[in-house]
């Protein structure tokens, strides 16, 4: 019985020692992905709110294209038939696919978030003259993101749990490793424990995370109440 | 300064305004009464553009009001709007609600915008609230901010749609205080109110209006106590 737990215990350090180097990979691709999802998303977002029809169409098909297709085909769709193409690199491709998937969520929420400030704001805005786009920047979209802050972290630690998605095209993040280990040492069970545990302590991590930002980011008088 | 001639503003098949016609001379203080949906609140609207009129013409300054114009963020700058609602910018501080269009409209450096800001707030007794944020104040004090965010801004008329509606009782004063010295400045200002009390003392003319018309106007001794019109001495009867 001892034998065995020290050999458990053996086992499992090095499975660690071999996983936490790509740690920081899936951080990466993680926290690269979804900048770019947070730029398109905004810019997708305040598209689809355009007075312009075609604007407006056009923003909202990418929306429902993007959001359309699984995320698992994206990333074959962007590295095997786009990449071969403009000759993207696995990274390239693994955090272009995150990314445009991510930004149409973002886009919706985003764009619920810009609905959901009152009517009032705009006019007071416009009344003292200033332009949709002034009234956008300045206005609504900083109350905006103070709504938005709990689904956008919400997306966040999802798609640093689909970044394990990436894998598949041999992008070296931390699922690809936990198979790389699995496929020497056969031991799957322990292997894929601690691939989830890993992943487990970085979202619970964020999501600690992104509570204390909120305290720190709630303005006083406002969001207080709605958080 | 403002010609309102002929002016028709529909929602659908509801007329909120049909066919009004109103001149205000520059720092006259017109008051306009009447009853629920009569359309006071869309002609105030109309007059800078947050609703587009059907027919007629509206003419501030020699400028035709033209909601879809490019440029029309430049006339509305000079006209400043009160609302019932007070809608002050809740992510901003007093002092950053007043400052914010004079930054990024009028252009004007922050020291510049803060000068002015809190030049204004000394006046209404408001210097004590400077960097407090809006949900913080009291009703009586977010609408003075309202008034002076729309004031540093120099408008040359000032708009003012039931902006004490909103309020207890005991804070109606103090706006309309404030309301009254800008008219004793000169301050060309259209009002919609129920405040009979302060038409009376500051109005030059009051307009009364009835389902999208204008159906007398005078000054408010001739409205108040010798109004024409019998539906005008019915609206009076049930107001007072
Ligand atoms: N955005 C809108 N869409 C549809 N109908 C509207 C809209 N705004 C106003 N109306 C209608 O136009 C008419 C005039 O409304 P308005 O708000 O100008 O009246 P009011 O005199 O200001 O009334 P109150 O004293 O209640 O504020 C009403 O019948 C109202 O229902
Ligand atoms: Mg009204």
């Amino acid at each position: 019985m001892i034998d065995w737990i020290c050999e458990q215990i053996v086992l499992y350090w090095d499975i660690f020692k071999y996983l936490i180097p790509v740690v920081p990979w899936t951080a990466l691709i993680t926290v690269t992905s979804f900048a770019l999802a947070l730029v398109l998303g905004l810019i997708i977002g305040v598209l689809r709110l355009s007075h312009n029809r075609a604007i407006a169409f056009i923003s909202g098909a990418y929306v429902n294209i993007i959001r359309g297709v699984p995320l698992l085909v994206h990333i074959f769709f962007i590295y095997f038939g786009l990449g071969s193409l403009l000759n993207l690199d696995r990274f390239t491709a693994g955090v272009l696919a995150v990314g445009i998937c991510y930004s149409a969520y973002l886009a919706e929420i985003f764009r619920s978030g810009i609905d959901a400030i009152a009517h009032g704001q705009y006019e007071a805005a416009m009344s003292l003259g200033m332009t949709r786009f002034q009234t956008l920047r300045h206005v609504i979209i900083p109350q905006s993101l103070r709504i938005v802050i709990p689904p956008v972290a919400n997306e966040f630690i999802a798609s640093l749990k689909d970044s394990s998605l990436v894998s598949i095209i041999g992008l070296r993040e931390l699922t690809r490793a936990g198979r790389e280990y699995y496929s020497q040492n056969f031991t799957d069970f322990q292997t894929w424990f601690l691939v989830g545990l890993l992943y487990l302590v970085m979202t619970l991590t964020l999501t600690r995370l992104v509570k204390y930002l909120e305290s720190v980011y709630a303005v006083k008088g406002f969001g207080s109440s709605r958080a | 300064m403002i010609k309102i001639k002929n002016v028709v503003c529909r929602f659908g098949n509801i007329i909120a305004v049909n066919g009004i016609s109103l001149d205000v001379e520059r720092g006259e203080v017109v008051v306009i009464i009447g009853p629920s949906g009569s359309g006071k609140s869309t002609i105030l609207r109309c007059l800078n553009a947050l609703e587009e009129i059907d027919s007629g013409e509206i003419i501030i300054d020699n400028f035709r009001i033209d909601k879809n114009q490019k440029d029309i963020h430049q006339i509305r700058l000079e006209i400043g709007m009160v609302f019932q609602q007070f809608n002050l910018f809740p992510h901003l501080t007093v002092i950053d609600n007043i400052m914010l269009a004079q930054k990024v409209v009028r252009r004007r450096s922050k020291e510049e915008a803060h000068k002015k800001g809190m030049g204004l707030l000394e006046q209404v007794g408001l210097l004590d609230k400077v960097d407090v944020y809006p949900e913080q104040l009291s009703g009586g004090q977010k609408q003075r901010v309202a008034i002076v965010r729309a004031l540093a801004m120099d408008p040359k008329i000032m708009l003012f749609d039931e902006v004490t509606s909103a309020l207890d009782p005991e804070m109606i004063g103090e706006v309309l205080e404030t309301m009254k010295m800008l008219a004793v400045r000169g301050m060309t200002m259209l009002v919609v109110s129920h405040e009979l009390g302060f038409a009376r003392e500051v109005a030059d003319r009051v307009v009364f209006m009835e389902a999208g018309k204008i159906i007398e106007s005078g000054t408010p001794e001739k409205i108040f106590d010798n109004p024409s019109r019998p539906r005008t001495k019915d609206f009076l009867n049930k107001v007072l």
